[in-house]
């Protein structure tokens, strides 16, 4: 079934244009630095003026710059589609009485849903990686405590960024989820979705409610870069973990209690 | 109002509690040229039957305490207004939204607690086709068919899916995406798709919805077919004439209520036959009648309608004949569905709250 459900995903038109964007984020980034010139040291987002030196911070930089907006705007896309989506066209109702039990349809669309969140990072990072090594020159990779790490090194850090940011990205879409089984309009499950991770952000930009900010799921969504110092450090990056995971738990339980007990309408 | 018209046959008496009687159905079987092979034996009486169903929204009672019973091996038509519950009930019966009191049992096994079990061997057809539009017909199938929890069944899914696109005529364009069919061809595909696995129970909401003549024959045909192979029907439709071609058995609800449920037959007696008459003499032929106590209901120019009663119609011609009345047209009607159906559920256009 899971199988079932990715090839109904990616089959869509909408989905393939989507991933497409997102592709060409970073390749149109990488155009205009090589075009127009790096930043002078040290300005514009993190990694953007190593890219000139080394092609494989390229990753890094697409990431970065994707990770505040366009990822998220996916994942909500995705997620808040993902039961709204088959009740709005009325599938939902034919799904139910094949019969496929509604806790098994609900991991199904879950799962789905966290592949979706690691596609659509790895597209970020491969074609930023892509771009990258094409527009400019690679070598060994200098860390942010200042050394140097072997490229193929480099590499595993690289990628383990990437892998901890598709992660990061699954707090966001179990809310999402949830909200998806809230409603049978899906734009509305999206635009919600949408507009809990902007509060999200808006309340992580208020020192006035500090208070809350480690509850917040985007609170240490930076921590990748911990893994890119000499001694990692994993501190950061284990509080994001256990934060998704608790998102998951909260929201996933609240989706299936939700969608286990909800009367099909549509 | 409601209890003025519910007594046409009051539920609990509208069978008898043993399993009913096939002589209808064989009759039934005996009128159509190919004769399928002969009825299994079902261990339950009932294939849909429900106790005490209420469904109720906020302050609205959409199904009030229904006791539905559709025989085994039976044509079950299901009408009702719009707005008189049925989808709701078809609803509850599937197992998509939960009753606020009452059971449902199909195939004689409760749902929702059984769904795993009997949801598979029914098909069914609810409010409408629903499709994926970005997928082909058949890749639609696959997908719906992959839901299911029967594993053995993956061996033969394309198999089954091709013999389901020809049994509705839709193999030529079973790659186009449904994006391009016409609404008769996503209610074709909607058919194609309940009856993917072979069922005993197929419940079909307003199957002939947007399909032209040929495809309504076709799924007439096809209703017989399956009946005869002793798959219970139980068929949804506005179309009343549709309905009195195939069904054998019929239910009628009104405002959340069942008002009737019993044989095409017996529905059919409790509305009276018409006579037309066209006369030499309208005001005579009225009088002779009247003072006869035969009741005369609308009469234009020389041309009057009459029910009959208790009397013979050849009692009724003599009647005018011997009172001197020449008598040019005399044409017994029997009631259609429609007018048993508009004489249960009332006449009037708007949808009843």
């Amino acid at each position: 079934m899971l199988r079932n459900e990715l090839s109904l995903m990616f089959r869509r038109r909408r989905l393939q244009a989507l991933l497409g964007a997102l592709g060409l984020v970073p390749i149109s980034i990488m155009l205009a630095i090589r075009i127009g010139g790096g930043p002078e040291g040290g300005e514009g987002p993190a990694f953007f003026n190593q890219v000139t030196n080394n092609g494989v911070f390229a990753t890094l930089a697409a990431l970065t710059v994707t990770l505040p907006i366009f990822l998220p705007m996916v994942v909500a896309v995705v997620a808040g589609d993902s039961i709204a989506g088959e009740a709005s066209l009325g599938t939902l109702r034919y799904l139910l009485i094949r019969p496929i039990s509604r806790l098994r349809l609900l991991l199904t669309k879950a799962a789905a849903t966290a592949v979706f969140c690691m596609a659509a990072t790895a597209v970020v990072a491969v074609c930023g990686l892509i771009a990258g090594v094409v527009l400019f020159p690679v070598g060994r990779i200098t860390t942010l405590s200042g050394d140097t790490l072997s490229l193929s090194a480099g590499m595993v850090r690289i990628a383990g960024a990437a892998v901890l940011i598709g992660l990061s990205l699954l707090g966001l879409a179990a809310v999402g989820l949830f909200i998806s089984t809230l409603t049978d309009v899906p734009v509305g499950a999206m635009a919600a979705t949408l507009g809990v991770f902007i509060l999200v952000g808006v309340l992580n930009a208020l020192p006035q409610v500090r208070v809350i900010h480690p509850w917040l799921f985007t609170q240490d969504w930076t921590s990748y870069g911990d893994l890119l110092r000499s001694h990692v450090q994993w501190n950061a990056i284990t509080h994001n973990l256990v934060r998704q995971g608790l998102y998951i738990a909260i929201f996933g339980g609240a989706a299936w209690a939700r969608f286990t007990t909800k009367d099909v309408l549509a | 109002m409601i209890e003025s018209t519910a007594l046409a046959v009051a539920p609990e008496t509208a069978y008898p509690l043993s399993p009913p009687d096939t002589s209808q159905r064989n009759r039934h079987a005996s009128t159509t040229p190919n004769v399928g092979t002969p009825r299994t034996v079902t261990p339950y009486a009932w294939a849909i039957e429900t106790r005490g169903l209420t469904k109720r929204f906020g302050d609205a009672t959409v199904v009030d305490r229904l006791d539905l019973r559709v025989p085994a091996g039976s044509v079950f038509g299901f009408l009702g207004p719009n707005g008189s519950g049925k989808t709701t009930t078809i609803r509850m019966l599937l197992g998509l939204i939960s009753p606020t009191a009452g059971e449902v049992h199909l195939l004689g096994e409760p749902i929702p607690s059984a769904s795993a079990s009997v949801l598979p061997r029914v098909g069914a057809l609810v409010e409408g086709p629903a499709f994926y539009p970005w997928l082909s017909g058949s890749q639609n199938l696959a997908r719906l068919d992959a839901a299911g929890m029967q594993l053995q069944s993956v061996t033969t899914r394309s198999e089954r899916i091709d013999t389901a696109l020809s049994r509705v005529g839709l193999t030529a364009v079973g790659n186009k995406k449904v994006k391009a069919y016409s609404l008769g061809m996503r209610q074709r595909l909607g058919l194609a798709n309940a009856l993917l696995h072979p069922c005993e129970l197929l419940i079909l909401d307003e199957p002939t919805n947007g399909m032209d003549p040929q495809g309504t024959r076709e799924i007439r045909n096809l209703i017989r077919e399956l009946a005869n192979n002793g798959t219970t029907v139980c068929l949804s439709s506005h179309l009343l004439a549709e309905i009195e071609q195939v069904c054998t058995h019929v239910a009628v609800m009104r405002l959340g209520k069942l008002l009737t449920q019993s044989s095409l037959q017996e529905l059919r007696a409790t509305t009276s036959e018409k006579l037309h008459i066209t006369t030499t003499d309208t005001a005579l032929a009225r009088r002779t009648l009247q003072t006869n106590g035969v009741v005369v209901t609308e009469s234009h120019d020389d041309t009057f309608t009459a029910e009959p009663g208790g009397y013979p119609p050849e009692e009724i011609n003599r009647m005018l004949v011997q009172a001197g009345v020449g008598v040019r047209r005399f044409v017994l009607e029997s009631p259609t569905l429609e007018d048993t159906f508009v004489a249960l559920t009332g006449e009037g256009f708007d949808v009843a709250q």
